[in-house]
């Protein structure tokens, strides 16, 4: 049950959007968003959906893969969707009727805008290991070191929290197996009974938190870890001229939508 | 005390993702009541993803499990009931300790299944008492005490559901030798005067060779070998292909055969080890 939770997943391969370097795949990510909220009209959706879809194909990942992602976020779409669709001024689709044209056009464009952003973020993550993205992102924030703010130590915990999920996913599955082996009822109850099941679960989940945590901080000392300065990678990231092209070609979009916004497509 | 069928069960974890795997595949048991049996496989030979198919927490992918001739997978109801006839051991159980005292982790079954204050009371004290924790430790925190102690109040805490059928998955990893033998001890005791059918997932081939009546040998999802101590130990070629390994005794007697001294009998076990070299006058 919980090793269906695919937020954040990384499913590997070897395609070119696999191979490009973390650091494109982020600006390329920002760029896409900013171009999500340039496109304006019809053909510039349009244009978005295209790209998004090629995207998916050159990087292998199943649209069923998207649709698992999307569906805790149903409610928050639905949600936008409605509210878009019946608080916007203009002309009634029917006379009398609550719906107008208006509303109608901007609904769809908001539920648009949500999935392609979900999607995207979702195109990242599915094709880039935690541990590059959180690279990524410490080479990109580096600057920030200039004015003190301690990437290193941020992005370390972050990829070390990103490590520790599925383990602690899986000690949750194990721990609730367990406990429901001595007749534990996660399911069945009022509110209050419910939370109360969930002590059984969160207690020992806290002991062995603190237990690991204590032996990854004596592992790393016991390697000589004393933060970010001074240390060195195994894997140095390095620019490829595929890396170029694919900015290039997220700018020129980003571009084309913009001339296109001016023209109020 | 209770039997256990299982007809033609196969399990697929993440079924339909890249990750999809086939852990167990057309598995066909029959393990009667009050049998001791051992279950050998080396990791990911499918005898963990086996064993939780016993007591329902695993719904199987196809096939069936039957507990005293149900299905227990059969409704809601049955694959609730089930947990009460079935006691599983997790690994390294003591993790699951969450209790404020050791009183109160160890009734933490007995209360779920709904049972009246004394009747808890009294299984509780029963099920101390199997594993041999006295009773001024029933107000400690059981998160203070020592691993073998933890280790075998969290079995404590499935033996007082009084299971028909109780399943270990490698009850003695981690703990020192002194510990692995108590811990066998108690769970030979509780076979003994409940008369209960147990399992046990081992690595310790010299435990699975000494106390268990059949043996069931596990490698990639299906079942290779089942069968007696003695017909498994005497295919030591077959286990080692397996990647398992064969008791010192046999080992022993294997090497000792190889170079000519002509040993009577299966060897699987110290005594019969020393048997056989009486029986050739080598002691």
């Amino acid at each position: 049950m919980l090793k269906d939770i695919t937020l954040g997943q990384y499913f590997p391969g070897d395609t070119v959007v696999h191979r490009l370097d973390p650091r494109t795949k982020i600006l390329g990510l920002i760029l896409y968003i900013v171009a999500i909220f340039e496109a304006s009209g019809w053909v510039g959706n349009a244009l978005m959906i295209v790209l998004t879809a090629l995207c998916m194909a050159v990087s292998h990942i199943k649209p069923r893969n998207i649709f698992k992602g999307l569906k805790p976020m149903l409610f928050i779409i639905v949600f936008t969707g409605a509210l878009n669709l019946f608080y916007t001024d203009g002309t009634p689709v029917l006379p009398g009727w609550p719906i107008t044209w208006e509303g109608a056009e901007r609904s769809a464009k908001m539920i648009l805008r949500i999935v392609l952003l979900i999607t995207g973020t979702f195109l990242l993550t599915y094709t880039t290991s935690p541990m590059e993205l959180t690279d990524g992102l410490d080479r990109l924030l580096s600057p920030l070191r200039k004015i003190h703010v301690p990437v290193h130590e941020i992005t370390m915990m972050m990829s070390m929290a990103l490590r520790f999920i599925p383990t602690l996913i899986e000690e949750t599955d194990k721990i609730m197996s367990a406990q429901k082996a001595r007749g534990a009822d996660f399911e069945n109850g009022s509110l209050l009974k419910r939370a109360k099941a969930l002590l059984p679960i969160l207690v020992p989940l806290f002991v062995s938190s603190f237990r690991r945590a204590d032996e990854l901080a004596v592992a790393m000392e016991s390697r000589c870890y004393h933060g970010g300065e001074g240390r060195t990678r195994m894997k140095q990231l390095r620019f490829a001229p595929r890396d170029l092209w694919a900015l290039l070609l997220a700018v020129l979009l980003l571009a084309g939508l913009i001339a296109l916004k001016k023209f109020g497509l | 005390m209770s039997e256990i069928r299982v007809e033609a069960l196969t399990h697929t974890y993440s079924a339909g993702t890249p990750f999809e795997k086939t852990a167990i595949e057309n598995i066909d048991l029959t393990i009667p009541s009050a049998q001791f049996v051992g279950v050998l496989g080396h990791t990911g030979s499918g005898k963990s993803t086996f064993i939780q198919h016993l007591n329902a927490l695993l719904k199987p992918s196809s096939g069936t499990v039957y507990v005293d001739g149900e299905d227990i997978n059969k409704d809601k109801k049955t694959r609730r009931a089930v947990k009460n006839k079935v006691g599983l051991v997790f690994q390294y159980p003591e993790y699951q300790l969450f209790e404020e005292t050791v009183f109160a982790d160890i009734a933490f079954g007995p209360k779920n299944m709904g049972l009246s204050k004394e009747e808890i009371e009294q299984r509780v004290r029963e099920a101390a008492d199997f594993v041999g924790v006295e009773e001024e430790l029933f107000q400690r925190s059981p998160l203070e005490l020592s691993g073998g102690q933890k280790r075998r109040i969290a079995i404590a805490g499935v033996i007082a559901m009084r299971p028909g059928v109780l399943i270990l998955d490698e009850p003695t990893a981690g703990l020192d030798p002194a510990g692995c033998r108590q811990i066998m001890d108690n769970i030979c005791r509780y076979r003994r005067e409940s008369g209960a059918t147990v399992l046990i997932v081992s690595h310790n081939m010299d435990d699975a060779a000494r106390l268990t009546e059949r043996l069931i040998v596990f490698n990639r999802g299906r079942v290779a070998m089942d069968g007696t101590p003695e017909q498994i130990f005497s295919q030591p070629e077959k286990l080692v292909e397996i990647g398992l390994s064969v008791p010192q005794s046999t080992r022993l007697a294997m090497a000792l055969r190889a170079r000519g001294v002509p040993l009577e009998g299966a060897v699987y076990t110290h005594g019969q080890l020393m048997a056989a070299l009486k029986g050739v006058g080598l002691c």
